[in-house]
């Protein structure tokens, strides 16, 4: 077995790293995005002349709830490819 | 001195403890559930005793599933031989995690289905038997995740796996984390969507078959995530890398990390758009197509955060050298 050299700790660091950006910060907005769905939908039900607009309203609200997601991707891919790399 | 054998007793162990620990949580908090509600609905209807009583008991049943499954991993981890090397000792250890974590969410999720059984036959007495057999289609929704669990347990314990090399360990723990977490978010989400459509049915008997339509195809959509977490799990299972690589051992668990917490959100959320698009239709079932419409629109946004996170594991498992 190859020693581990400090180099192979930092790079696994990073990836370890990427793993848990993607993963932990995937939960939040998967919830927001559901209880922005869920209400649409509620809404809809009541007053079905205004579904567009609620739909309009809703797809706003889940790009700006995904924000975060896209940071973690973004975070992640850095990650990765930056520092995770030879 | 310590040896193989000795550690790997230790795993085996631990995998039993955290598989029926983790596995029966989710099933205790999912059966309080159902006897909470049938508790409140015996003493608002005392009446409809009999009714309320049989639907808490099957309810309670079909939540402690989920529990059962993790008692026959944690059975079978305890009593199975000593592990022959330290891979091996690794896997038993992973299928502990993946039971345990995937009995967290359907437990949950099953208890809800139950609970809302209890309030729609305080509600509607004598509609016992269409809530019962919608909670029972529900909740077999519900337990998909746990089974995609089992299933790769089942795989860890008895698949052998030779040798004893960083690559392989990682990739093992990888997928038992990976369909563990990843089931939990389904298992919840399917779960609030069997809730809300089986409190609808109570309120509205005739929308049953509406309401049964849109539960189903919303639990479809909130199995999406678990789906993709089993997909992980099984090219960790079946990709055959060895050796003693640092980097490739991280890039393995953290692959299976990644895939499935980021399954955990939109399992949820998903679940939460079908909760909210059964209250709608139960409302005003006229609007069903448009709610309908709503609710698929939704939750495709609320996957996209599933999508990144299958995304940066493939690259974590095939990219990284």
């Amino acid at each position: 077995m190859d020693a581990i050299t400090g180099a192979d700790l930092v790079r696994a660091a990073a990836l370890l790293g990427a793993g848990i950006a993607m993963g932990f910060g995937a939960i939040g907005p998967g919830i927001g995005e559901g209880m922005a769905a869920s209400k649409a939908c509620e809404g809809v039900s009541r007053n079905p002349e205004q579904a567009g607009l609620i739909t309009r309203t809703m797809l706003v609200g889940q790009a700006v709830s995904e924000s975060t997601g896209i940071y973690s991707l973004v975070i992640a891919l850095i990650l990765i490819f930056l520092f995770g790399g030879k | 001195m310590v040896e193989v054998g000795d550690w790997g007793n230790f795993l085996k162990f631990l995998g039993a403890g955290i598989a029926i620990g983790l596995g029966g949580l989710g099933s205790g908090i999912g059966m309080g559930f159902s006897a909470e509600d049938g508790v409140k609905g015996i003493s608002i209807q005392p009446g409809a005793n009999n009714e309320i009583f049989k639907t808490m008991l099957i309810g309670q049943a079909g939540t402690g599933s989920a529990s059962i499954f993790a008692l026959v991993i944690a059975i079978i981890l305890v009593f199975i031989g000593t592990p022959s090397d330290l891979n091996q000792a690794f896997a038993y250890l992973s299928a502990g995690i993946a039971i345990g974590l995937g009995g967290l969410g359907s437990g949950y999720g099953a208890g809800l289905a139950g609970k809302a059984a209890c309030e729609a036959a305080a509600r509607q007495p004598r509609f016992n038997n269409t809530f019962l057999a919608n909670m029972l289609v529900g909740q077999a929704v519900v337990q998909t995740p746990i089974i995609f669990a089992l299933v790769v347990s089942l795989i860890l314990i008895f698949m052998s796996f030779p040798g004893g090399d960083l690559i392989t360990i990682g990739a093992l723990l990888g997928a038992g984390i990976s369909i563990g977490l990843g089931s939990i978010g389904s298992g919840i989400g399917t779960g609030m969507a069997a809730e809300d459509a089986i409190k609808g049915m109570g309120k509205k008997i005739e929308e049953s078959g509406n309401l049964l339509k849109i539960m189903l195809l919303g639990q479809a959509v909130a199995q999406t995530p678990t789906i993709f977490a089993l997909l992980v799990s099984f090219i960790l299972l079946f990709i055959g890398d060895k050796g003693n690589d640092l980097v490739r051992f991280v890039a393995m668990l953290s692959a299976g990390i990644a895939m499935g917490a980021g399954a955990i959100g939109p399992g949820i959320g998903s679940g939460s758009a079908a909760q909210g698009a059964a209250k709608g239709v139960s409302e005003n079932p006229e609007a069903t197509p448009v709610v309908m419409r709503t609710m698929l629109l939704g939750q495709a946004v609320a996957q996209s955060t599933s999508t990144y996170a299958l995304v940066i594991a493939f690259i974590l498992i095939f990219v990284v050298k």
